[in-house]
């Protein structure tokens, strides 16, 4: 073989060389390391050994699985709140948006420009038992009645006291989180021809046929990926908890974190992030297996 | 593609292109291989003890088993004249909120820059510890693999994190002959601490209480104990730490035993305690309770001594007590890391904040336990001066600190107050098992 043939044939290996590199050091690396970590014993003071300790994940299981628990729930309905509100507004901005559609996708992502936690701060400012919202519901004497159907749904838990609450929670991950849902959809709808819709109505399909049919199908991807983008982050959140919840508010990030920096239990810890990963892979495949498209998937890695 | 559509790419490129790429079976045996041969060799994580026996460099080791005590003394000794003159630079690390401030710029601190004027060193002054934990979290892998920390002199709370600093041997043995003001100043509770024993590594920065805050005008009672805070006519207006010093500590103190000499049967009673009151808890603070108890959220919470002087000097009307079965007593300490690149800097203002008129300076901003008893008496002076001059408010105002028993504790306080319990590793967790799951439900 000349050298020249040998060049060209290691050629596209050279080339995915470097993506290969990335991915082994900023992910295999660190997921191998976590994953041994998990299985040692041991104490700071004393080190940690390799002992293939599984017992660390039935103890963190037993201990944590409330919390893990609470967060997918959270993960769930937070996501499908935010689907509901989200896909409406990807729609409208991508087939009537018109000429206003880059200053109406430039005011979604405007809340980025202020930090994550403060915005956060700020509901909690706004929440609070004298805060504004308070004020405003109580002035209009409908705040006994929303706090009736609140407690029904497990949402809150004395009357006046929004801050705390599951809700709270849950509101401060969908206010967090919807930007992410909103886009991949409106990506998806935007490439939806408008010549698409023209055949549908040549074909007698109604507006809601059409949409049915032809729309909402080609926007599954985009669908696909804002679940996946709201969902995981959503579940492994932790600041949201820490601010505008309360006593039974504790999510699995919290924990995780505490494991971590305060108690310095670094196999928990690790235990408890592959606990956490697995549900969600696992999650996510059997999703991504119903959904069942390859189209799907390039669209979530896009 | 077919190779007429593409005569200028030569067959075996396509071919690299086109010949099977590996199998995902393969890939996986592949993955799983060096998954394996990396976890063999990331098989411990060392630990953080300090060898027995040897010496670090330059420094003199503490835990050292096999050194006398005589040869650890000579040791710092031999360390310390090595340094003859200061560098004229200092880096000093603190916790928001507790140096004093020009009323005009946040970033200029008067009694930094008068230190300066004074010694000719420059400090660099960060506030970037906001809990003991994570700034312990920063700093002990640098440590640890011995590098420095970018500080020479940063601020810690007696409790788990100071002893894991000094048990670890973290911590550079002060120069004892560098410390006169000290000696001369400092208040009995801060000279020859329980958890420094003779000020090997420490001298106090400040000192306060955690006992209990309350807004007069929505509790609508006296608060007087503990138990007050198990009243369901409370319910979400309570308060709570998040941390695992302050509230097990207190939890102890409510159950009538003092959290320094308590057992492990004692921790589950106060466990029990806060179990049996967390359904009326509001929340776990880990940051800004003040915030919440002063805009109404709770009206009754776990607090410092201190924030509630600082609030209501801002318009807030609470009110903080030492309940009657006690609370607790902690004190902020100023400790030079290991591998400081100016130690003898930070020793030297380490003894120069003991000087009276420094002391009441910083404390004129800080409302916490001063260290130094004798700042009473230039509070005195200055309200004596402020009457003379025909200033009413300033004699007020200078009374008002020299009174203040946030600022100079009475003795009636000084005997309820109790040290944090010194845990040992296993202990420890054994603690954190009981209650953490309590704060994280």
């Amino acid at each position: 073989m000349s050298a020249r043939s040998i060049r060209n044939k290691l050629a596209p290996y050279a080339l995915v060389f470097p993506g290969w590199v990335w991915l082994m050091i900023f992910f295999v690396v660190p997921i191998v390391a976590m994953l041994s970590v998990s299985t040692m014993t041991g104490n700071d003071l004393e080190g940690f050994k390799q002992t293939w300790h599984l017992g660390t994940y039935a103890d963190a299981w037993n201990q944590f699985h409330d919390r893990i628990i609470r967060s997918l729930i959270y993960g769930i309905v937070a996501t499908a709140i935010c689907l509901l509100i989200g896909y409406p507004v990807a729609y409208w901005i991508a087939f009537r948006g018109g000429k206003y559609k880059s200053s109406l996708l430039f005011l979604l992502l405007l809340p980025f420009f202020v930090s994550f936690v403060i915005r956060t701060l700020s509901w909690q400012f706004m929440l609070g038992d004298s805060g504004l919202i308070h004020g405003a519901l109580h002035g209009i004497h409908v705040e006994h009645g929303l706090f009736t159907v609140l407690r029904a749904l497990n949402l809150a838990d004395t009357d006046g006291q929004y801050t705390q609450t599951n809700m709270a929670v849950i509101g401060g991950l969908v206010y967090n989180f919807l930007p992410f849902a909103i886009l991949p959809i409106y990506v998806s709808l935007e490439r939806v021809q408008p010549v698409l819709l023209e055949a549908s109505a040549d074909l007698y399909a109604s507006k809601t046929l059409a949409f049915l049919k032809v729309v909402f199908p080609l926007s599954i991807p985009g669908l696909f990926a804002s679940v996946l983008l709201t969902f995981v982050p959503v579940a492994s959140d932790y600041v949201d908890a820490q601010i505008l919840g309360g006593t039974h508010q504790t999510m699995i990030g919290t924990v995780i974190d505490t494991q971590y920096i305060t108690d310095l239990q670094y196999p928990t810890a690790a235990a408890l992030s592959f606990i956490l990963m697995a549900i969600l892979l696992i999650g996510v495949f059997v999703y991504a297996r119903v959904l069942g498209t390859e189209d799907a998937l390039e669209m979530a890695a896009a | 593609m077919s190779e007429e559509m593409r005569p200028d790419l030569s067959p075996d490129l396509l071919r690299g292109l086109t010949q099977p790429r590996l199998s995902r079976r393969r890939m996986m045996q592949m993955g799983g291989l060096s998954a394996l041969g990396l976890a063999l060799s990331a098989c411990s994580i060392k630990g953080t003890q300090p060898n027995a026996g040897s010496g670090t460099g330059t420094a003199a080791t503490t835990g050292g088993g096999g050194d006398s005590m005589w040869g650890q003394q000579r040791a710092i000794e031999k360390f310390w004249t090595g340094y003859t003159k200061a560098d004229g630079q200092l880096n000093f690390a603190n916790w928001p909120l507790y140096m004093d401030v020009d009323p005009d710029d946040d970033s200029v601190h008067p009694s930094l820059d008068e230190f300066t004027k004074k010694s000719g060193i420059k400090v660099k002054y960060d506030e970037v510890i906001d809990e003991d934990d994570t700034y312990y979290a920063k700093i002990a892998p640098l440590l640890k693999a011995g590098r420095s920390t970018g500080y020479d002199l940063m601020v810690i709370t007696n409790g788990i994190e100071l002893d894991a600093l000094i048990t670890r041997d973290y911590l550079l043995p002060l120069d004892q002959t560098r410390m006169p003001n000290f000696y001369a100043q400092a208040s009995d509770l801060v000279k020859d601490p329980s958890y420094d024993r003779g000020n090997v590594f420490t001298m106090a920065w400040q000192s306060g209480i955690t006992g209990i805050a309350y807004n007069p005008k929505k509790v609508g009672k006296k608060i007087t104990s503990w138990q007050d805070l198990l009243d369901p006519a409370l319910k979400g207006k309570i308060g709570m730490f998040a941390d695992n010093q302050d509230l097990p500590g207190c939890a102890l103190c409510a159950v009538g035993v003092n959290p320094e000499t308590s057992t492990p049967a004692d921790w589950q009673k106060a466990a029990d305690w806060l179990i049996k009151q967390q359904p009326l808890v509001r929340k776990y603070y880990s940051q800004d309770y003040i915030g919440d108890l002063k805009a109404g959220n709770t009206w009754v919470s776990m607090a410092w001594s201190g924030d509630v002087f600082q609030a209501n000097a801002s318009g807030a009307e609470l009110e903080f007590i030492v309940p009657k079965e006690g609370a607790l007593i902690w004190t902020d300490n100023m400790c030079i890391p290991r591998y400081a690149d100016h130690p003898l800097d930070a020793m030297t203002y380490m003894d120069y904040v003991y000087q009276p008129e420094v002391a009441a300076t910083l404390d004129d901003y800080i409302n916490y336990f001063t260290p130094v008893p004798a700042a009473r008496d230039i509070y005195l002076q200055e309200a004596a001066d402020a009457k003379k001059s025909g200033d009413k408010e300033g004699e007020d105002y200078y009374n008002g600190l020299a009174n203040s028993p946030l600022i100079f504790p009475t003795a009636q306080d000084l005997t309820l107050l109790h040290r944090y319990r010194v845990l040992t590793q296993d202990e420890l967790t054994q603690w954190n098992a009981l209650f953490q799951p309590i704060v994280q439900a």
